[in-house]
């Protein structure tokens, strides 16, 4: 029996930390979306959602019975295993990438020695879930905004994954919680500004959000690449589109803004933020960064399809490698490089 | 040791079966997302030998590019497979003459293993043991010390070979209206507009 618990008990655990991730993942997500409404219709002057529950906060409730309730369609002309894939893969990928996300010191379900690394690869894959659902539905409207959403997200990718550089460069490490901790003296995102705002507006590239909404630029393609969908399909487009998002802002958060530590973390500040625990702080900085994808939406229109692509490859690409350069020059000849074990 | 077999099995099995789809498979996207699969357990199997940064590796090179890529261009062209299958029987001995000098090359590297087991401990780098230097710190190590030159020599060609795709495949076009944006933002109003008094029935 002793056999049969060592294996059982660490499988329980686990479980049971997934869920705790997953839980309040799927209530963010839900109200972020009552969250997006509220703020948008703030800045355009409106009421937004306000009669389902106090203040409208039943909304995202509503919503969800709402799309349970609709009929699957699956068009005729569809490639019906591809077409159901589609939207699970989207609504997993973006799940399974908060297993190596550090809430907190210690706190994290899989401190893998390549978590940055692990996050690139599954956030690389996320193109995958648009790709599929475009060509499945076997619709016009469908497959072009599968297909502009492949060239956008393979291309606002590779800055991404130069401005990791300069992140790596300076930790001198891919596991998440070390990048954390090595800016206990000062947020890369000091440092780092120029990198950090590229970054900013890569991941809303990469997420699909507006200003480079094109996937599903509704004034020419309809609905892009969840044209066809409907019902529980469309709702787990929905789902992965806002848990990415918040994915996204966490690495932001974790790259850039210090991950769990405490703001003002010096001086007569350093006994008060260090009331409130690190998870809580982690979230409040997600918040923070969520805000500015509303507000991004909120206020600029839609990019053209090659202003995107000149943005990404002209001006994104060749600025981020020259700043990989320029850190790793200053890292030398400062002397500022990272200890490395041998 | 029973659960990482059992997983090695599953992956294996799977990696077999969507591999055989990817030369079987009747429609051709279907062939390139077999291909996904096949990478991506290839890279838990990476995973399983303790290479997760080959792993990852594996999957944003292979599966986050490459394979897009390939989709890409499979899904935009019409590509027959009827076709393609005709010529299936003409080039079987060359295809089957490259695969079975992969496979000779496999069993010799096994082989020598098993028959001198001592060749193991005369590796060309010594691997450093894995719970002291993850294996990205010891990857570079080797990388960029001893393997330097040919580090560099495999990064220039990758260059020619951009640089080559570029050349290829630029073309210049007469009748293309390009957005110019410093010729836009260093626009004045007396460069745009004309202030002119125009008689009655005159006309500009």
């Amino acid at each position: 029996m002793a056999s049969f618990w060592t294996f059982v008990w660490p499988l329980i655990v686990i479980v049971a930390a997934i869920v705790a991730i997953i839980i309040p993942v799927l209530i963010g997500v839900a109200y972020l979306t009552y969250a997006e409404r509220k703020v948008m219709s703030a800045m355009q002057r409106r009421q937004g959602p306000a009669l389902v529950g106090p203040l409208g906060l039943l909304q995202p409730v509503a919503d969800g019975l709402k799309l349970f309730g609709k009929e699957m369609v699956i068009p005729s002309g569809a490639n019906p295993g591809v077409f159901l894939f589609a939207p699970f893969l989207t609504f997993v990928l973006s799940l399974v990438a908060w297993a190596v996300m550090p809430f907190g010191a210690h706190l994290v379900l899989s401190n893998i020695n390549v978590g940055i690394l692990y996050l690139y690869a599954i956030s690389s894959l996320g193109v995958y879930g648009t790709i599929m659902a475009g060509w499945a539905s076997n619709s016009r409207y469908a497959f072009l905004g599968g297909l502009r959403s492949a060239a956008q997200m393979v291309s606002y990718e590779v800055s991404m994954g130069l401005i990791m550089v300069t992140v790596l460069l300076c930790t001198g490490s891919f596991n998440l919680s070390e990048i954390v901790l090595a800016q206990q003296t000062v947020w890369f995102a000091v440092p780092l500004f120029p990198m950090f705002v590229i970054f900013f507006i890569s991941i809303l590239a990469e997420t699909n959000r507006a200003p480079f909404d094109l996937p599903e630029g509704e004034a020419e393609l309809v609905g892009g690449f969840f044209t066809e969908y409907s019902c529980m399909n469309f709702a787990l487009f929905m789902l992965g589109e806002y848990s990415n998002m918040i994915l996204m802002s966490a690495i932001a958060v974790v790259l850039f803004l210090g991950g769990w530590l405490p703001p003002l973390n010096f001086g007569p500040f350093a006994p008060i933020v260090n009331l409130v625990p690190g998870p809580i702080w982690f979230a409040l900085k997600i918040a923070f960064v969520l805000f500015f994808f509303i507000w991004m939406r909120a206020a600029f229109p839609r990019y053209r399809y090659d202003q995107l692509m000149r943005l990404g490859w002209k001006i994104f690409l060749p600025f981020t490698l020259l700043w990989v350069i320029v850190t790793a020059s200053a890292l030398e000849i400062f002397g500022w490089l990272p200890a490395v074990v041998p | 040791m029973i659960v990482e077999n059992l997983v090695f099995y599953t992956f294996s099995a799977i990696l077999l079966v969507s591999s055989i789809m990817v030369i079987s498979a009747r429609n051709p996207v279907h062939a390139v997302l077999a291909l996904v699969a096949t990478f991506f357990l290839g890279a838990g199997l990476f995973v399983l030998l303790g290479a997760e940064f080959l792993a990852m590796t594996l999957v944003i090179v292979y599966v986050g590019a490459v394979a897009v890529l390939f989709l890409f261009v499979v899904m935009m062209l019409d590509i027959s497979f009827a076709e393609l299958r005709q010529g299936f029987l003409r080039y079987l001995p060359v295809g089957g003459l490259v695969g079975l000098v992969l496979v000779v090359e496999l069993v010799l590297v096994e082989l020598h293993w098993t028959v001198t087991p001592k060749v193991l401990d005369k590796p060309a780098a010594p691997i450093p043991p894995s719970d002291q230097v993850s294996n990205s710190h010891a990857l570079g190590h080797i990388l960029y010390t001893q393997y330097f030159y040919l580090f560099q020599a495999s990064g220039l060609i990758l260059l020619i070979a951009m640089i080559g795709a570029i050349v290829l495949s630029l073309r210049s076009r007469a009748h293309v209206r390009r957005q110019s944006v410093a010729a836009q933002v260093g626009r004045q109003t007396a460069d745009a507009v004309a202030v002119r008094q125009v008689s009655t029935g005159g006309g500009v």
